[in-house]
């Protein structure tokens, strides 16, 4: 869809430039997929096996084992990327895992003005921590409310899913995948997946609801869901626009630098219309002659 | 050895000079008049308390100090200090373009202190941000260039912050140069005058517009009423009468507080000043009515209304922007400089009532947790605003702001345009 203008987008930026890990690409001249994940939701167990992966894969300390860690819906947290939360629907419990979404064109990224946040070519989006300034810009922009600031700390951090960047630069899959013993969690090129889902959608027409969430919700991401029930009762946005969010302030940005060519050029103009005869020179130095 | 003796020569003469310089700034720097004022007191218990407050928000982060919260990530520090500070100091580029765009001579006795005001506003709100700043040691980072974020409107934002300061600081550059008695450098920096003026109109369209733009990917989370793809044209039109209802009402105290500052000259002008800038005020509210009921039309939020976001919603649109621009049509069409006050501070309210509005109270209407500022965070405002004032006050004691600037670098265009209007008849009269 939008993949190819945002990858031209983003060569625009430079981002190609700042990304010299290529561990991802088997083959150079074919263009690149985004990675992705698919959760089958329907499958998910909730065993929280993902939750304790993801706490040991990037140093956190380990995930509230009490069960009745269920009671609430929780988000993912400075010290959690990756949280699983149980929902009653029609259709009895429904776990769903929650975490970054990794944007295909990520409103976070888009926010920040230290390029900390970044999408790779690969598809992650990953947080550096040597460029962010703390301005929490990408807190308020992300619609989906996910990175997550230590305000506890004095030298805070953002803390979000990378989707395992580190293990997918060694060749190896997200911890969680490696994790999950029902399958629900399927590691893979971001179009396959979508493939994937559409063929299991069609082959089990009643279990599943007839959309993967991810797909198109704030211009999609490399996170895709199936569900088998709407997925608001998974606590899911459903308002969300279907467009990527960075376009919600492109037509300001784009006025930008016209405002800074035309603007100056207008007001010195005028500036010259309102000069009365005998003020030929500028304004604050005519009285010095 | 010949230029050895040039340079013994030249020394000689440029220490006593520098000597005499530095006893001047010496003498400068004591404060004039009393020191223990009900005032002074006040304001040096509210600077140390926010350097205890500060210190700790730096060693032990900001939950230490400030009720942020995942759901809420910017608070008053944000959203009162920058997003409404700045909105108030835009009377410096509305002034600058009346005076020096438009050469509406009857305004510039105004132009100083509002370019002043509007200097130290960013130099203080800026400040600020630091405190708010997570990683304020980084703050560099999109400036230095190894990380431009140049999709962001924060990137914008803060370097047209910068700029501005830059440019604000040129504009009030000359009455520096008349304080300390620079007349070379008083007429250079005079001559920059227009271009930073230019700049820095543009810089104030860019950025009161861009920080209602840093609103736009919010578009889930900030209740209907408020959000809106015009956010900016908003902000930038409502900094028009916000900064001006500041410059009145700044005005009516500092007339006041530096009655001896204030040449009676220009006290005669001010009635009249105020009555024209009430004009503009009024103008630019019905302006932005307007803009706000197409808006809210256009976005079809009529079922919004009888909730009690819509009561506020009203509150807000009826009570500080329709009462206010009602009462400074009636004050300017009766001269009633006491009813222009009034409205100017209704239109103030109201604008931080907006800019709160989008940027707190209505950002996650939704949520349960609201954000409440923590009694620190609001003693650092305070103190934010305190520390400007002292500076202002310290500034406006010294250089000539209100006052008449000294003899040599007296600008009279009036003056000057009638005395060669006069030379012109005089020379046809001799040739005749
Ligand atoms: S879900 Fe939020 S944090 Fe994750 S990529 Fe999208 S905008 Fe960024
Ligand atoms: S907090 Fe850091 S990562 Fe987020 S927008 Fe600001 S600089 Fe970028």
């Amino acid at each position: 869809m939008n993949r190819r203008n945002f990858v031209k987008s983003l060569g625009g930026l430079g981002t190609a430039a700042l990304i010299p890990d290529k561990a991802l690409a088997e083959d150079p001249a074919k263009p690149k997929e985004f990675v992705g994940i698919l959760v089958d939701t329907t499958r998910c167990i909730g065993c929280r096996s993902c939750e304790i992966a993801c706490a040991e894969a990037h140093g956190f300390p380990d995930p509230d084992s009490d069960p009745n860690v269920f009671e609430r819906e929780r988000s993912p947290s400075t010290t959690q990327w990756s949280v699983v939360n149980r929902y009653e629907t029609r259709k009895g419990e429904v776990y769903a895992k929650k975490q970054c979404m990794h944007c295909n064109q990520p409103a976070c990224a888009a926010a920040c003005l230290t390029k900390a946040m970044l999408k790779t070519e690969e598809g992650p989006v990953i947080w550096r921590e040597d460029k962010c300034m703390g301005c929490r810009f990408c807190m308020i922009s992300c619609p989906f409310d996910v990175p997550k600031f230590e305000y506890e700390s004095p030298v805070p951090k953002i803390q979000k899913c990378n989707l395992c960047w580190d293990r997918l630069k060694e060749g190896k899959e997200p911890a969680c995948v490696e994790a999950c013993p029902a399958e629900a969690i399927k590691f893979g090129s971001r179009r396959d997946l979508i493939e994937m889902g559409r063929a299991q959608i069609a082959k089990e027409p009643d279990t599943y609801i007839h959309q993967i969430y991810g797909e198109n919700e704030a211009g999609g991401g490399s996170y895709l869901y199936l569900s088998g029930v709407p997925f608001g009762q998974l606590g899911f946005r459903t308002d969300l626009d279907n467009i990527p969010y960075p376009e919600l302030s492109k037509d300001y940005l784009y006025a930008v630098p016209v405002i800074l060519t035309l603007w100056p050029a207008f007001l010195l103009a005028l500036s010259n219309a309102t000069k009365k005869d005998d003020e030929r020179r500028p304004y604050e130095t005519q009285n010095e002659r | 050895m010949k230029l050895k003796t040039n340079g013994d020569a030249r020394a000689s003469l440029l220490i006593p000079e520098v000597r005499r310089f530095g006893r001047f700034l010496l003498s400068e720097m004591k404060p004039k008049g009393e020191m223990l004022t009900p005032f002074n007191i006040f304001a040096a218990l509210v600077l140390s308390v926010a350097a205890v407050l500060l210190t700790i928000r730096f060693t032990q982060g900001l939950e230490s100090t400030t009720n942020l919260s995942q759901d809420f990530p910017w608070g008053i520090w944000i959203g009162f200090d920058v997003i409404t500070g700045v909105a108030f100091a835009g009377g410096a580029y509305v002034v600058t373009f009346m005076v020096y765009i438009l050469r509406l001579e009857k305004y510039h006795p105004i132009v100083r202190m509002t370019v002043l005001n509007g200097f130290l506003a960013y130099v203080f709100y800026a400040g600020a941000l630091l405190f708010d700043l997570g990683r304020p040691w980084k703050v560099v980072n999109p400036i230095i260039g190894n990380s431009f974020g140049v999709s962001s409107v924060m990137f914008l934002v803060a370097w047209h912050f910068m700029l501005y300061m830059i440019a604000e600081f040129i504009e009030f550059s000359p009455a520096i140069a008349e304080w300390l008695g620079w007349k070379r450098i008083r007429k250079v920096l005079g001559g920059l005058t227009l271009g930073a003026v230019i700049f820095g109109i543009t810089l104030s369209t860019l950025h009161q517009s861009g920080l209602g733009a840093l609103f736009l990917m919010a578009k889930n989370k900030i209740h209907p009423l408020w959000y809106s793809e015009f956010i900016p044209i908003l902000f930038f039109v409502s900094s028009i009468f916000a900064g001006l209802s500041m410059v009145i009402f700044e005005g009516s105290i500092s007339q006041r507080v530096f009655r001896n500052q204030v040449d009676p000259k220009h006290h005669a002008s001010h009635d009249d000043i105020v009555l024209g800038l009430a004009k503009v005020c009024a103008g630019t509210m019905y302006v932005y009515f307007f803009l706000k009921v197409l808006v809210f039309v256009h976005g079809q939020h009529w079922t919004h209304i009888y909730t009690p976001y819509g009561w506020w919603f009203l509150v807000e649109i009826v009570g500080f922007v329709l009462i206010p621009v009602r009462l400074f049509t009636q004050a300017v069409r009766f001269r009633t400089l006491s009813l222009i006050r009034l409205a100017a501070a209704l239109t103030l309210i109201g604008i931080v009532l907006n800019r709160l509005n989008v940027s707190i109270i209505a950002y996650k209407w939704y949520a349960l947790d609201r954000y409440i500022p923590s009694w620190m965070e609001l003693e650092i405002t305070l103190a934010v605003i305190v520390a400007e004032i002292v500076v202002l006050r310290w500034i406006v004691n010294r250089m000539p702001i209100l006052r008449e600037p000294p003899e040599w670098a007296q600008e009279r265009p009036d003056v000057i345009r009638r005395t060669r209007f006069l030379v012109k008849e005089g020379a046809t009269e001799h040739g005749r």
